[in-house]
């Protein structure tokens, strides 16, 4: 049993192992190992040349990521906390996001961008974010969420070894959860069921399927069987194995922390109605984060979607 | 005219306005007649693809379009500098420096036509594609140059190894957070690299005033590398104060920061109305100053070049433009699928479903109406 941290930190060295050209820059991940310890020991074995701290300076961590996979690098870039990637945004959104398809094809961004998200730490503001709808809504970027300790290590490798560039979110709330490594990784942009049942899905990533799981639990005790997906892959969606899940238990719940308006959870929702409309015994609910700024972190635990919401949310849609 | 107009005592000026040239004690340029007649033609090529460009967006076959008339003398003398390793990372007015590179002129009019969005393979040319995003490329620029050091491409001393990188940007960029990140990281990192920032002394209506009390080269010294000012208009002087700095970035000396002095003599773009901003005198000031009369006036002057000679550069520009004319008309229009292609390398299946849905779509319609 290793923690999510020190999966991730695995995953890095294996893919530094396998290729040469994997970089990985960043605000104090050198010699302190990054605040959070994620790339503990990595500079001192494989040198300043290919894990070096950078200048403060979020866009041009981005920004020189892009001139480093444009000479034939694959960067891995850090980004400190959720909250500190929007002076980075426009790189990666007009940038990052359009250069292989400006070139024709011809040059390929590898670029893993590496975000710690969510709440639950009892933070400071702008270190609880949760930004991945903006990146989902972008074109030509890929976006995923581990939400345990074997696909934090093999979506990071897999992510790194993507010829597409890769946004790669991380549940700080998460980095010390244990679990084994797997040695049957799924593919990068697949969704998982990871509890099954029969009377309703829950759909959650990152920081949730954890709290989605435990809904799950304390839901079984009052006879309910939810079935629990972890969707992993953002953008792509893997709707097939959404739909199909709502196939079977005609009801779905879909929990993020961000907040709720114009995010996955509405993505979701509307290609479910579009693609199993007939399906349905009750509206696609969402519980996610409320529309106002991340609160003060003594009242987090009352913003965040939790146990009790969801199963508030599972009652509202049986009884539907 | 303004103060700022008036160049430095201590600009760089290798060829002056009435085509004499002089000495300067830290750019001593080893150039030959024959060299310099090579300028000429570049010169000349540009300012034609470049004034071709400005008619055919009045007769509507291009958008939009950034005209480069007057900054001709900065782009071939930077553009020469380089050498075939070297890597250029472009702003959008870079006209001059792709032809440098040996970009088609009809692919930068693509762009602009709208036929593409960027249209070429930067591998092939050493030559990026375009950056509207003022400032961007600079990041670009400063990343290459930390591939080319962990590559172990600098100071080697080995001429076909050893790598520069150039990156161009405007006056009014130099107020972007981006170029002065790219600063930082390239003195931070002692990377190999060039800026080269044309001051053309507007940023579409913002004056340089606006964007720094300090004249512009002198910006560097604050993050720690040298900063110098060069006449943009004089072809000569512009290559050899880029030569100079890129030897010295591909040597392992840094980076240094030209500004290049010169004038944007038409408007921002072909969508701009200068006569709201700025008066006609400056125009005519400027007039005076032109980067290809001086050279002209060398080569007949002191060179020994007759008639025949800008005869031939004339009859070349005839057919260039004419091929520009023609070929920008023929320009293939994209088919309406292609917005899907090389949006991912590894495209997802979401984006296949959306490309077919939309195929089938575009033919129903076709169908109905044919």
């Amino acid at each position: 049993m290793i923690t999510m941290a020190k999966a991730l930190n695995s995953g890095l060295r294996k893919a530094m192992e396998d290729d040469p050209k994997v970089l990985i820059m960043g605000e104090d991940v050198g010699r302190l190992g990054g605040v959070f310890r994620v790339t503990d020991g990595l500079q001192k074995d494989f040198g300043e040349d290919r894990v070096f701290d950078t200048p403060l300076a979020e866009s041009a961590i981005i920004g020189t990521a892009v001139g480093l996979a444009i000479r034939g690098y694959r960067p891995v870039c850090e980004i400190q906390f959720d909250g500190f990637v929007f002076p980075g945004f426009d790189q990666i959104v007009s940038q990052v996001g359009r250069l292989h398809n400006r070139s024709g094809g011809s040059v390929r961004l590898p670029i893993t961008i590496r975000i710690p998200f969510g709440g639950g730490i009892g933070a400071i503001e702008h270190h609880s974010e949760s930004p991945e709808a903006y990146f989902a809504h972008s074109p030509g970027l890929k976006v995923v969420a581990c939400s345990n300790p074997s696909d934090a290590h093999w979506m990071l490798r897999q992510a790194i070894a993507s010829d597409d560039p890769v946004i790669f979110f991380e549940p700080k709330r998460r980095y010390w959860s244990k679990g084994e490594i797997s040695e049957d990784p799924l593919p990068l942009h697949v969704a998982a069921v990871v509890r099954p049942g029969r009377d309703l899905t829950v759909a959650a990533y990152g920081p949730m399927v954890a709290t989605a799981l435990e809904a799950a639990e304390a839901a079984e005790a009052d006879g309910r069987d939810i079935e629990v997906i972890d969707l992993r892959t953002l953008s792509p969606l893997d709707m097939p194995t959404v739909v199909d899940s709502v196939r079977r238990t005609g009801r779905l719940i879909v929990v993020h922390e961000a907040s709720i308006s114009h995010g996955i959870g509405a993505e979701v929702a509307a290609r479910v109605q579009e693609q199993a409309f007939y399906s349905l015994e009750a509206p696609v609910l969402r519980v996610a984060g409320y529309d106002t700024p991340y609160p003060p972190s003594r009242i987090e635990e009352e913003w965040l979607p939790n146990v009790d919401r969801i199963l508030d949310a599972v009652d509202r849609s049986l009884e539907f | 005219m303004s103060d700022l107009v008036q160049p430095e005592p201590d600009m760089v000026q290798l060829l002056t306005p009435e085509g004499v040239r002089v000495e300067h004690p830290d750019y001593p340029l080893d150039v030959t007649d024959g060299e310099i007649a090579g300028f000429y033609r570049d010169l000349v090529l540009v300012r034609r693809v470049d004034s071709e460009a400005v008619a055919l967006q009045r007769q509507g076959e291009l958008g939009l379009w950034a005209s480069l008339l007057g900054q001709e003398g900065a782009q071939i003398g930077a553009g020469r500098a380089l050498r075939r390793q070297d890597m250029a990372f472009p702003s959008y007015r870079e006209h001059g420096v792709a032809w440098c590179r040996d970009v088609d002129p009809l692919t930068l009019l693509g762009l602009f036509r709208g036929t593409s969005v960027g249209g070429f393979d930067p591998y092939v040319h050493n030559f990026t594609m375009y950056t509207i995003v003022i400032g961007a490329q600079a990041l670009h620029a400063a990343g290459y140059a930390m591939g080319v050091v962990r590559d172990g491409a600098v100071g080697t001393g080995d001429v076909d190894r050893d790598t520069a990188v150039l990156t161009f940007f405007g006056d009014g960029a130099t107020s972007q957070g981006d170029v002065n990140e790219a600063f930082v990281w390239a003195a931070a990192g002692n990377l190999p690299i060039v800026f080269f920032c044309q001051n053309n002394q507007w940023a579409i209506s913002q004056p340089v005033e606006r964007q720094s009390p300090v004249p512009l080269y002198k910006r560097s010294a604050g993050f720690g590398f040298p900063g110098v000012r060069v006449d943009g208009n004089d072809v000569l002087a512009s290559l050899a104060v880029t030569r100079k700095a890129l030897d010295e970035a591909r040597s392992g000396q840094g980076p240094t920061l030209i500004e290049a002095f010169t004038y944007r003599m038409n408007p921002h773009t072909t969508s701009d109305d200068p006569t709201r901003y700025r008066i006609g005198d400056e125009l005519e000031t400027w007039k005076l100053k032109d980067p290809i009369e001086r050279v002209r006036a060398y080569l007949t002057r002191h060179a020994g070049y007759g008639q025949e000679f800008f005869d031939e550069i004339q009859a070349e520009s005839e057919q260039l433009a004419q091929r520009v004319r023609a070929g920008c008309r023929a320009l293939p229009d994209p088919t309406p699928e292609s917005v899907f292609e090389h949006v991912y390398v590894d495209m997802p299946r979401e984006l296949a479903e959306q490309r077919d849905e939309f195929s089938a779509f575009v033919a129903s319609v076709e169908e109905v109406s044919a």
